[in-house]
């Protein structure tokens, strides 16, 4: 219980501490802080609406915007747990998606059944395959990884945009999207979902199949890592690469096969974006997923609930923004933006957190 | 049809689109030489843009804008200083985190102060840094279109060859390259890690905003929401690519602005897909780490916080 509480401590201090200096901004700007926090958090964890009539709007959203979180959250604390900074999320998953719209277009003749998992696993190893290059580079010649997961990032984006513009854009589009993938392909939604049993979920939310996946493979990422040989072979290279050596584990493999895992479940984001929500590539869809990723796993501590939870506080940090735009007078939703950045500028410096609860109970 | 793209206004644009990533590799340089990874370039440029473009239109005056500018990334140089050299946080960790901020806060300030969606007023034309008068476009139209250009400009070219003698003939070049390498050694020598490294990272702030403030107050006159578009990251890239070297990452960037101008000239008229140009810089900065070309060594001990043994 203790330990509990101490793993619970400095994230929850870092989330106070940049909700306070997001105080001061917004006080500097002329609004009200509690006003606007009030309209972030009741637009993101409130089953009413502003008539105070009963709601599946705002969690429902807010747990649609947290499914890609999850993903990008795991996919940084899976590499973490190695040992790698994976910066390369938001380019693996754009791939991922990108994958995962190509099959749900090119094989429109396949069954549902077949077709699914197929546009599923397109993204998973097209995106796998894109974080497993930085991995090899890293393995074979020691290049940073986090030099070529940014690079890699552009590489991406600068080729997925030709693929759309010039291939698999319909005629006369101006939107950067590609043709809508087959309508089997599709996978449920909420509403589908809960009408069985009486449930009334709108159909508007696009909260989908792609949320219990993403729970679902929390507990997978829990079950490898901690329960299965290469979980531990995995973890060991990421405490010490040079004890992992000695103890007879490949840490070059292992660098290369993490990567590919943090590839593969950022690439599970174009699950939830292109069969669960557009049923499209829709080029440039990602709001910084991959980054945040890095902020849900630092802050849930590479813990499958952690990274949950995490997900969920930006989820809501997202949905809470847009309704700030609308009702507060000066705060825009970039709030969001600036919240994350301190967020993740504070969890980065827990040592800072540290020293401060070290000298106050020494003061004592 | 070579011939539009060749020819003398291809090369006025290149120094043109090179002079915001040379600031911002040079800036790098002195982070990343001192030992500590500044991928918050992006961000800085960011601030530096916004500052300057913000306070011109208060003030009415691009130079003190482009020193609050400066002020800015120092600022913001300060933050990534104290949080990874002091506090030692993660390099790379704190770098995003400045990028994600200043994605926000030109953005929710330009909101606050100008209630645009992002971007700051149109500034006339009298209020954005002046060309430099070097020739008369009338009687030398070529030469004017080379050499008049904005003192961003040459603050940057002059910037390369200071920064050249700074890294390689002054004590404080030999400190940074020493806390960047050995930084066990340089505290035996008796030099201050952490006070070298801040500067170092204090300087990278100033430059990255220059380049920043050029965007804003020298090729535009106004900022725009995310109007780096990645240069930050070209920057880090030339840096690489220029080996963390002074000289090098000045060609570097030259390259990739002529690569940009070339990019730019192309549309249209020669059937290349634009994206494949715009991601030469960053596919050759992979080449080059993985050594397939000629091998990029890092400074030995970028990214090491600097711990003092204890007695």
């Amino acid at each position: 219980m203790t330990s509990l509480i101490r793993e619970l401590t400095f994230p929850l201090l870092a989330v106070f501490a940049a909700f306070l200096v997001g105080a001061l901004v917004i006080l500097a700007i002329g609004d009200n802080p509690v006003e606007v926090y009030r309209i972030l958090l009741s637009s993101a964890f409130s089953f009413r609406d502003a008539l105070g009539n009963f709601t599946f709007d705002n969690w429902g959203y807010t747990l649609f915007y947290a499914t890609p979180l999850i993903f990008t959250g795991l996919a940084v604390a899976l590499a973490f747990k190695c040992g790698l900074l994976n910066i390369g999320a938001e380019g693996q998953l754009y791939v991922g998606a990108f994958a995962a719209a190509w099959a749900g277009i090119t094989f429109p003749g396949l069954p549902g059944i077949i077709l699914i998992p197929f546009c599923m696993i397109c993204a998973i190893a097209a995106a796998s395959f894109w974080g497993a290059i930085p991995g090899v580079l890293k393995a074979r010649f020691g290049a940073h990884e986090v030099i070529n997961t940014i690079m890699l990032n552009f590489i991406a984006v600068g080729i997925l945009s030709y693929l759309v513009q010039r291939h698999y854009k319909a005629q006369g589009d101006p939107i950067m999207q590609t043709t809508e993938i087959a309508e089997q392909a599709r996978i449920a939604r909420f509403h589908t979902l809960l009408a069985p049993i009486g449930i009334n979920f709108p159909e508007r939310i696009p909260l989908n199949l792609a949320f219990l996946l993403a729970l679902l493979t929390c507990a997978a990422y829990y079950f490898f890592l901690w329960r299965t040989k290469w979980g531990y072979e995995l973890r060991a290279t990421g405490s010490s690469a040079k004890a992992a050596e000695y103890g007879g584990i490949s840490v070059r493999r292992q660098i290369i096969l993490a990567m590919a895992i943090s590839g593969g479940l950022a690439g599970m984001v174009g699950i939830n974006e292109v069969l669960g929500y557009r049923y499209r590539y829709y080029h440039d869809f990602s709001a910084n997923y991959g980054f945040t990723g890095i902020a849900v796993a630092l802050l849930g501590r590479g813990h499958p609930v952690g990274i949950i939870l995490s997900a969920i506080l930006f989820g809501a940090l997202i949905r809470g923004g847009l309704f700030v735009d609308i009702f507060s007078d000066h705060v825009s939703k970039d709030l969001v933006q600036v919240l994350q950045g301190i967020i993740i500028l504070f969890v980065a410096c827990e040592a800072f957190f540290r020293w401060l609860v070290a000298r106050r109970s020494y003061a004592r | 049809m070579l011939g539009d793209i060749l020819n003398f206004t291809l090369i006025a644009s290149t120094i043109r689109l090179a002079t915001p990533i040379i600031l911002a590799a040079l800036g790098g340089l002195y982070s990343e030489r001192g030992g500590v990874i500044n991928i918050a370039l992006e961000g800085i440029m960011l601030a530096g843009a916004f500052t300057a473009a913000a306070v011109t239109v208060f003030t009415h005056s691009p130079w003190i804008g482009l020193l609050a500018a400066i002020l800015a990334g120092i600022l913001v140089g300060a933050v990534h200083g104290v949080a990874t050299i002091i506090y030692r946080a993660d390099q790379v960790v704190c770098g995003t985190a400045i990028n994600i901020l200043f994605l926000g806060v030109p953005a929710l300030l330009s909101g606050a102060l100008f209630d645009s969606t992002g971007a700051t007023p149109q500034l006339p034309r009298d209020q954005v840094l002046p060309d430099t008068a070097i020739f008369n476009p009338q009687t030398s139209p070529v030469m004017a279109s080379i050499f008049n250009q904005k003192p961003i400009v040459y603050i940057a070219l002059m910037t390369v060859a200071v920064s050249y003698y700074v890294l390689y003939y002054t004590r404080f070049g030999l400190r940074l390259r020493a806390a960047g390498e050995n930084p066990e050694a340089a505290d035996t020598a008796g030099i201050s890690v952490v006070r070298t490294r801040m500067t170092g990272v204090l300087v990278s702030g100033a430059l990255a905003a220059m380049g920043g403030a050029y965007l804003s107050i020298g090729q535009n006159s106004l900022f725009t929401r995310n109007m780096t578009a990645g240069r930050g990251f070209i920057a880090l890239a030339a840096l690489i690519f220029g080996k963390w070297d002074p000289v090098g990452a000045f060609l570097a960037c030259l390259f990739f602005g002529l690569a940009e101008a070339i990019a730019i000239r192309m549309q249209g008229t020669v059937n290349i897909p634009n994206q494949f140009i715009q991601i030469i810089p960053y596919v050759l900065t992979i080449v080059v780490l993985a050594g397939l070309i000629r091998r990029a060594t890092p400074p030995r001990s970028i990214g090491v916080p600097y711990v003092k043994e204890l007695r």
